[in-house]
């Protein structure tokens, strides 16, 4: 038995970047920064619009901790449990920002030039793209503190290039673990397609106890070159006791298109910002988010569908389900910037009320500065209507089953638009199996 | 000049004119507490309306500007340069005839009083500070309905009014709402005791005259059960060279099974910073109902609420905002429902024109264990040049089962393919997309009193004049 804790043997978040990990001193350098940038900025408030509505308070960062190595038995059970699509391209498992395993891309793909690396050696091996484009977007949808926060404590990740043309057919597997109580990750996916690539991305992000703490502070960035076809998907099942944030940002270059899926189930307090920039003639992003809210769940959503080109399409569909206490927030907004005439953008909010105590916040904004352009969007708040209830009875559905069978087929429309099947399945018994625990 | 004789002369041309000043009374430049003093002086305000005004000054002194959501063009306003209160020095006039000269022809440039022999069941006008002219029809008068200003209200019928006076917007709402506490004057009371349908619809006229004025008029229409009673407002400036502030507070109270429907048709000149706090309080069964038309002005900030307090209530807002060149219109809704059944229907129409900017800023509250409320928002923007702008930030809220609300907005713009059509029946450019964005408001206006449909129709294809080609 070890005399100290796994806990009392780690450092506070809030003492800083280590010295201790072996980075590029350009990199060092940075997080030096960051750190300041992270210690000037304030706190967010709900009276910041970014903030509006949001728990803040939940945001207490103090009890937080970097977790020293794991042992070889939590490393073996890690691996153990890290179990998701059955096929996959690649795969990263790491624990604790720890990386746990590589399952490396084929050699054909490697000869072919994907490059799919942690980030401490892409940093190295691959300094030019890398520094090109890591964190090469402003996190502008609020959460600029924590941004910062990723920056200065990143100390692991995934970095994945697909070069010109190669369309990577099975999707790379990621996962990201908190193991102990109160540990902290910085989770971090930095993907570069070159032109016409094409892949697909699935991150898990699990706990390991259903019970413990902790604090998740993810960035990933997604740059899809000109044609290339970006497919991103987020399976978050924290632990209900885990604050967490996320900031995604997607460039989208001409004639390309990203679709990025958010699936939400786990965590006390989840932020998730996504912020899709549309760079070229032809691009098209597609926005979709499912969350399953439940006992004392907070899902904070804010979205920025920014179009800078002409002749650029998103689309955005987000779904919740609340039940009990939960409660839900989606801020998003379409900008259509000057001059990004012929856009077509759309924003669809619904939220799916099942408790007389869960909340839903929706504000979905539009500026338009452009002409000729087709921008709707809509928002929702409601029930399930009784006659379906009814409907599902009269033919034998218990209650309880029917509202169950109700809510997936609510949550459903939104997985099928992934048009994965393998993915989809995975994502709908997520969401089962919420109803179930 | 135009010389037809519509029931409301909104057009910009009509109202860019002044006459020089003759006022007695004026309380200068600045705000302090003398100021509030002076104003409380030549009121002969009772002792609690001096101090309600001190204690409102202390509250706007506190307050920050609101920049931090809203346009940065407030730090435009000099607080410091603008005069808080002028006026003439008489009392309201009750006969068209004793109103002097010059401001006569003020108005009756605008088409008042004719429009009050017409169909109007009583009218009041305010010049600057304070009423000139106020009247209302006998027959009205005698089944109890009381019209008078803010200062009348409060001093001769206190207890009537004092009940209700900065309930439903309460001092520190926001900073305007309390400078407006603060030096308040003219506006209108108006109490309908129950029962009594007031069948024409009441008037009121605002006009600025002095440059660098500040108008605060002060509005509290409280109807009793079952009445129910219209009331319009118009307001009109000259354009000077500095920017003058119109910032007024409304307050409705529809009893229960009351109705209330105010309609606005602003069209202050471009360079009037119009910041608005508009709430109606509607009890069981009441309806209150906002038609908001914002033509003119440099900012307008207004989002008039409704807070549905009574069961079966229901509040709506119908609003209708033209954004020209150099102007915001800065427009939406608050729906605030606080009982079971209660219904509130949002629908917003705005034109943003050259490089003119319109915003929806839109507020839904369904709190815990409501049942049966509902909702309905539709947004719609036209945009008529690649340069003009239009924005929209609803913020919705709504908790429990049992409620329904729906949130829509688009933005389009009027296609080539309808004005090509248009063309090749032998319309030309322009009064094909006159005809177009007449179409686009059309089943709006539609609810609006007739007078107002013909008058703002006609507005509109004058802004648009010129927007194409």
């Amino acid at each position: 038995m070890p005399l100290v804790t796994h806990q009392e043997q780690a450092a506070s978040i809030l003492s800083g970047p280590s010295d201790s990990l072996e980075f590029p001193d350009w990199f060092r350098d940075q997080q030096r920064e960051a750190w300041q940038q992270f210690e000037s900025l304030p706190n967010p408030t709900r009276k910041n619009q970014a903030w509006r509505f949001s728990n803040v308070a939940l945001l207490d960062l103090a009890p937080f901790r970097i977790s020293p190595p794991l042992s070889e038995d939590d490393r073996k059970n890690i691996l153990k449990y890290s179990r998701g699509l059955d096929q996959v391209a690649g795969r990263m498992i790491f624990a604790n920002d720890q990386l746990v395993e590589r399952d490396v891309v084929s050699e054909d793909l490697k000869r072919r030039g994907v490059i799919f690396q942690t980030l401490e050696r892409a940093m190295v091996e691959h300094a030019d793209l890398f520094r090109k484009y890591f964190m090469s977007t402003e996190a502008t949808l609020g959460s600029a503190k924590f941004a910062a926060l990723h920056k200065a404590l990143v100390s692991s990740g995934t970095f994945l290039f697909v070069p010109r043309g190669l369309e990577i057919e099975l999707p790379i597997e990621i996962f990201h673990w908190l193991r102990h109580d109160n540990m902290s990750v910085f989770p971090h996916l930095l993907l570069v397609t070159d032109e016409l690539a094409k892949v697909t991305v699935i991150e898990h992000f699990r706990s390991c106890s259903r019970t413990a703490p902790g604090f998740a502070c993810g960035v990933n960035d997604l740059i899809a070159g000109p044609g290339a076809k970006v497919t991103y998907v987020c399976a978050q099942e924290w632990a209900n006791n885990v604050i967490a944030l996320q900031m995604n940002s997607t460039v989208v270059d001409h004639d390309a298109s990203a679709m990025s899926l958010n699936l939400h189930v786990g965590a006390k307090y989840s932020r998730f910002e996504s912020l899709s920039r549309l760079m070229g003639e032809g691009g098209r992003s597609d926005l979709l988010a499912v969350a399953v809210a439940r006992q004392q769940q907070e899902f904070d959503a804010r979205t920025l569908q920014d179009h800078i080109s002409p002749r650029t399409a998103s689309d955005l569909l987000y779904k919740n389900a609340l039940d009990d206490h939960a409660r839900t927030i989606f801020g998003g907004l379409i900008r259509v910037e000057p001059h990004a005439h012929f856009t077509d953008a759309y924003q669809k909010v619904r939220n799916l009320l099942l408790s007389d105590d869960s909340e839903a916040n929706s504000m979905p904004g539009l500026e338009i500065l452009a002409d000729n352009v087709r921008c709707t969007h809509g928002a929702t708040s409601g029930q399930i209507d009784e006659e379906e209830l009814f409907y599902l009875r009269s033919r034998g559905i218990p209650t309880r089953a029917a509202q169950r069978l109700i809510v997936t087929g609510f949550l459903d429309e939104v997985i099928q638009r992934l048009n994965h099947s393998v993915i989809g399945d995975h994502l709908h018994r997520l969401v089962e199996g919420k109803f179930a625990a | 000049m135009k010389s037809e004789t519509t029931a409301i002369n909104i057009d910009r041309g009509k109202g860019d004119f002044f006459y020089p000043e003759a006022h007695v009374r004026d309380a200068g430049a600045g705000l302090s507490e003398r100021t509030i003093h002076y104003i409380a002086d030549v009121k002969e305000d009772p002792d609690w309306v001096r101090d309600f005004r001190l204690r409102a000054l202390r509250t706007f002194w506190e307050k920050p500007l609101p920049i931090h959501w809203a346009s940065k063009e407030l730090e435009a306003i000099d607080f410091d340069k603008i005069r808080y209160y002028l006026a003439p020095g008489t009392e309201p006039k009750r006969s068209w005839e004793d109103v002097p000269e010059d401001i006569k022809r003020t108005f009756e440039r605008l088409g008042i009083p004719e429009q009050e022999r017409k169909f109007l069941a009583g009218v009041e006008a305010q010049f600057d500070s304070e009423a000139v002219y106020s009247n209302i029809k006998k027959a009205v008068g005698e089944q109890g309905v009381i019209f008078i200003g803010s200062r009348e209200g409060l001093k001769n019928y206190p207890e009537i009014f004092r009940p209700w006076f900065s309930k439903v917007i309460p001092v520190g709402d926001n900073k305007f709402s309390a400078l407006n506490s603060a030096v308040f004057s003219g506006g209108s009371f108006i109490y309908v005791p129950p029962g009594v349908k007031v069948k024409h619809p009441l008037q009121a006229y605002f006009r600025i005259n002095a440059e660098n004025f500040g108008q605060f008029e002060r509005t509290l229409i409280i109807a009793d059960e079952g009445s129910e009673v219209t009331y319009m407002e118009g307001c009109t400036a000259p354009k000077f060279n500095t920017p003058t502030l119109h910032s007024a507070v409304v307050e409705l109270v529809a009893l229960k099974g009351a109705k209330i429907q105010y309609i606005t048709v602003q069209n202050w000149a471009s360079n009037v910073f119009n910041l608005v706090t508009k709430r109606g309080l509607a009890h069981e069964n009441a309806e209150v109902k906002w038609i908001d038309c914002n033509i003119g002005s440099r900012l307008t900030m207004k989002y008039p609420g409704v807070i549905m307090k009574g069961r079966k209530a229901r509040g709506e807002v119908l609003s209708i905002a033209l954004a020209n060149d150099g102007q915001h219109q800065d427009t939406g809704a608050k729906m605030i429902h606080a009982a079971d059944e209660t219904t509130s229907n949002i629908v917003s129409k705005s034109i943003s024109v050259g490089k003119g900017r319109a915003t929806y800023r839109g507020l839904v509250h369904v709190p815990k264990h409501l049942k049966n409320c509902k909702n309905n928002t539709e947004c719609d923007a036209l945009l008529i040049n690649a340069t003009s702008r239009t924005d929209t930030y609803p913020a919705i809220t709504v908790r429990g089962t049992g409620n329904s609300v729906q949130h829509e907005a688009s933005v389009s713009q009027v296609s080539s393919e309808q004005i090509f059509y248009m063309q090749q029946r032998g319309l030309s450019e322009a009064q094909a997309m006159s005809l177009s964005v007449n179409g686009f408001v059309n089943d709006l206006v539609r609810q609006f009193p007739m007078e107002y449909s013909v008058e703002l129709k006609r507005l509109i294809e004058l802004e648009m004049e010129g927007s194409v080609g």
